[in-house]
């Protein structure tokens, strides 16, 4: 997993609640290949119209915001299905970081794992940011890792992170590679265990 | 013995306790798995454990069944046209073979959607954590169980060490309260609920379900119930286990027979929450009154009674959910106001792991039988699994669809999500016993219609969104 530290870049806002992982990525990608860079999938029915086509009028195809690398939305963000592939296709697109009041639970440990940050904070607070990125197109945020910070337009917002998952994001630690070194503990449970 | 250990007990804290291995310094804890129930999107999960020189460490602690990628059509994987596709349902025989896990596959008997299988089968049981690579993992709590959906690198993560690492959830209980009308069903409950919390309402959560209208329904409306539990957000889905769960349970299969079954009950009975034991929230909802929901919108929380109407969004109570009902109400090509009873279908689809167990098709088929599908109308029903599948043939409730101009088709997932190439067409209309009816989520440019498998076959006969209780009565 890439190491996350810190990171200034175009926040993308997604201006609308329970944006789901079927958005993030169709199902009908879902037999591709890890190989594969599902990037090109990422928001696909929004960014393609039927006939394959652009939709210029989706955010991440304005000129602004396509190198954003940091997502802004609204409430319970990856909501619905559990496929991992939601993270790998925002993850391969380049965005490293989501900022939202809440999201949904499969998601936040899917990207923990992914080397993607997940960031909640405060409705109001988010909502006070969405304002800032949608009157100002290609606005850059600050997020810093080891300051647990968000910081826009001078102004700096503090987020709680799980201490390990912000020790794997910093050193690209992976989980099962630890949990392998438990496998004394498990076996002694085991053991016990009907 | 510490006061801790003395304090009143939530059903999920005892499942929980009881599977902790070890705690973290940051507070995650170590879970045990007892059972792992993997679907043909599970090679990505395998691959993983491959690139890592790793093997299944308690294969016999693994079911596999296909299910998202196979056809309904018939059952020749050869058929699935997408090689891609085709390789997922193959690469799932493959890797389980060569693990030693037990596999259900097209040819079996017993394949279906893994959670219409799983408790078919007795695989699932009280007192049992249970994951699965898919969210509606949930669906497995019904029977008493800690159920839960994983993503891919868990599933390798499970299938590599048998645990998994996981913060402890909050908990909520909701509780059901009166008596549930004639033709209204477990499907219009957790509607219900869904609409009052809202589809983040239990984020973070384990929701249990409690309360008299529950202890009421069969063991098939629970599973419906919890199975939803992932639209409202919750980490996952459960209810205490009674005499109904354990009268499902016995003689299936893989549940305990003889004097360990008689061990096995004992045990069950106490996992119940503690009489004093208390919820981060509590939520109640009278069922007396309750009408047979359907949504309007791209979120299951979008769930009112069939008798309303389109909601306006210029009473929304914000301009964040203006805008959301403004969204919505384009991409599902409706005005406010509208009565939902003047909608017309183009599809009915009865099936998924929610609405796909045979008591769904007797509800479905009580309504269809002597009736036809309206004209226009393209209406099918997709059995959960291949023994509902038989049993519903034995009853006779294929040829009651068949007459009344269904399609009646192999077990599995199906529409619901169309990876298989089964597939709403873009603008069409579908009434849906399925889960979600997320934006393209039954293909790009479907709309989505949520109700119960009753009240799509009296949209398929109606040829319109229709409140089942009409058609039902004098019957």
């Amino acid at each position: 997993m890439e190491r996350f530290n810190s990171l200034r870049a175009v926040a993308l806002p997604i201006a609308q609640p329970n944006f789901d992982t079927d958005q993030i990525l169709p199902a009908r990608f879902l037999q591709k290949p890890r190989a594969q860079n599902f990037g090109e999938f990422l928001f696909r029915d929004l960014r393609q119209r039927r006939d394959g086509t652009e939709n210029p009028d989706f955010v991440l195809n304005k000129p602004a915001y396509r190198a954003a690398r940091i997502v802004l939305a609204e409430a319970n963000f990856g909501c619905g299905s559990s496929r991992e592939h939601a993270v790998w296709a925002l993850y391969d697109y380049g965005i490293r970081a989501v900022i939202a009041p809440s999201m949904g639970d499969i998601f936040v440990s899917n990207a923990a794992k992914n080397g993607l940050l997940t960031i909640a904070l405060p409705e109001t607070v988010v909502a006070g940011m969405m304002e800032a990125v949608l009157a100002e197109p290609g606005l850059q945020m600050e997020v810093d890792l080891e300051a647990q910070s968000v910081t826009v337009k001078g102004a700096r917002y503090g987020f709680e992170i799980d201490p390990y998952r912000k020790r794997c994001l910093l050193s690209g630690l992976d989980e099962l590679g630890y949990t392998l070194t438990q496998l004394d503990k498990i076996e002694a449970f085991e053991r016990d265990y009907r | 013995m510490n006061s801790a250990e003395q304090a009143p007990r939530t059903l999920f804290e005892k499942i929980w306790r009881r599977h902790a291995i070890q705690v973290r310094e940051d507070g995650q804890t170590l879970l045990y798995v007892d059972s792992h129930f993997l679907q043909d999107g599970s090679a990505p999960a395998f691959e993983l454990l491959r690139q890592r020189g790793l093997e299944p460490r308690v294969p016999h602690r693994s079911f596999a069944t296909p299910d998202h990628y196979i056809p309904t059509n018939g059952r020749d994987l050869a058929s699935i046209a997408d090689p891609e596709k085709r390789a997922m349902a193959e690469a799932l025989r493959r890797d389980s073979a060569a693990a030693g896990i037990a596999f259900f596959g097209l040819d079996d008997p017993r394949q279906g959607i893994v959670h219409v299988v799983a408790p078919e089968q007795g695989l699932s049981q009280p007192g049992m954590l249970i994951v699965c690579g898919d969210s509606h993992t949930s669906t497995h709590g019904a029977l008493g169980a800690l159920a839960f959906g994983i993503g891919t690198t868990e599933v390798a993560h499970v299938l590599a060490t048998q645990t998994l690492w996981q913060r402890k959830p909050r908990t909520m209980r909701v509780l059901l309260e009166g008596q549930l009308p004639a033709g209204v069903s477990a499907k219009d409950i957790i509607l219900a609920i869904i609409a009052k919390i809202g589809a983040a309402g239990a984020t973070g959560h384990v929701i249990e379900y409690a309360g008299p209208a529950l202890a009421a329904l069969s063991m098939e409306a629970r599973l419906t119930i919890c199975n939803m539990s992932i639209e409202a957000g919750g980490r996952a889905g459960m209810m205490a286990p009674d005499a109904t769960t354990f009268a499902y349970l016995q003689g299936r299969p893989f549940a305990p027979r003889g004097e360990q079954w008689n061990q096995a009950v004992e045990r069950w009975r106490r996992l119940t929450s503690d009489p004093d034991a208390t919820f981060d929230k509590e939520v109640a909802l009278n069922v007396s009154d309750m009408a047979p929901m359907v949504t309007w919108g791209n979120s299951p929380e979008d769930a009112v009674a069939v008798t309303a109407r389109v909601p306006d969004p210029a009473i929304a109570p914000s301009a964040e959910r203006r805008d959301a009902m403004l969204r919505a109400l384009r991409y599902m090509g409706l005005e406010p106001g509208m009565a939902l009873t003047e909608l017309k279908i183009d599809r009915a689809f009865i099936g998924s792991c929610t609405n796909g167990r045979l008591e769904d098709l007797e509800s479905a088929a009580a309504v269809a039988r002597g009736r036809r599908v309206a004209q226009g109308v393209e209406a099918w029903v997709v059995p959960g699994s291949t023994p509902v599948k038989r049993e519903a043939e034995a009853r006779g409730l294929d040829r009651v669809f068949k007459e009344a101009g269904f399609q009646w088709r192999e077990a599995g997932c199906s529409m619901c999500l169309g990876t298989n190439g089964d597939l709403v067409a873009p603008g069409q209309r579908c009434a849906s016993s399925t889960n979600r009816n997320f934006v393209g989520r039954q293909g790009p440019g479907s709309r989505t219609h949520l109700m119960s498998p009753a009240m799509v076959a009296a949209a398929a006969v109606s040829g319109r969104l229709a409140d089942v209780r009409q058609l039902l009565e004098g019957r």
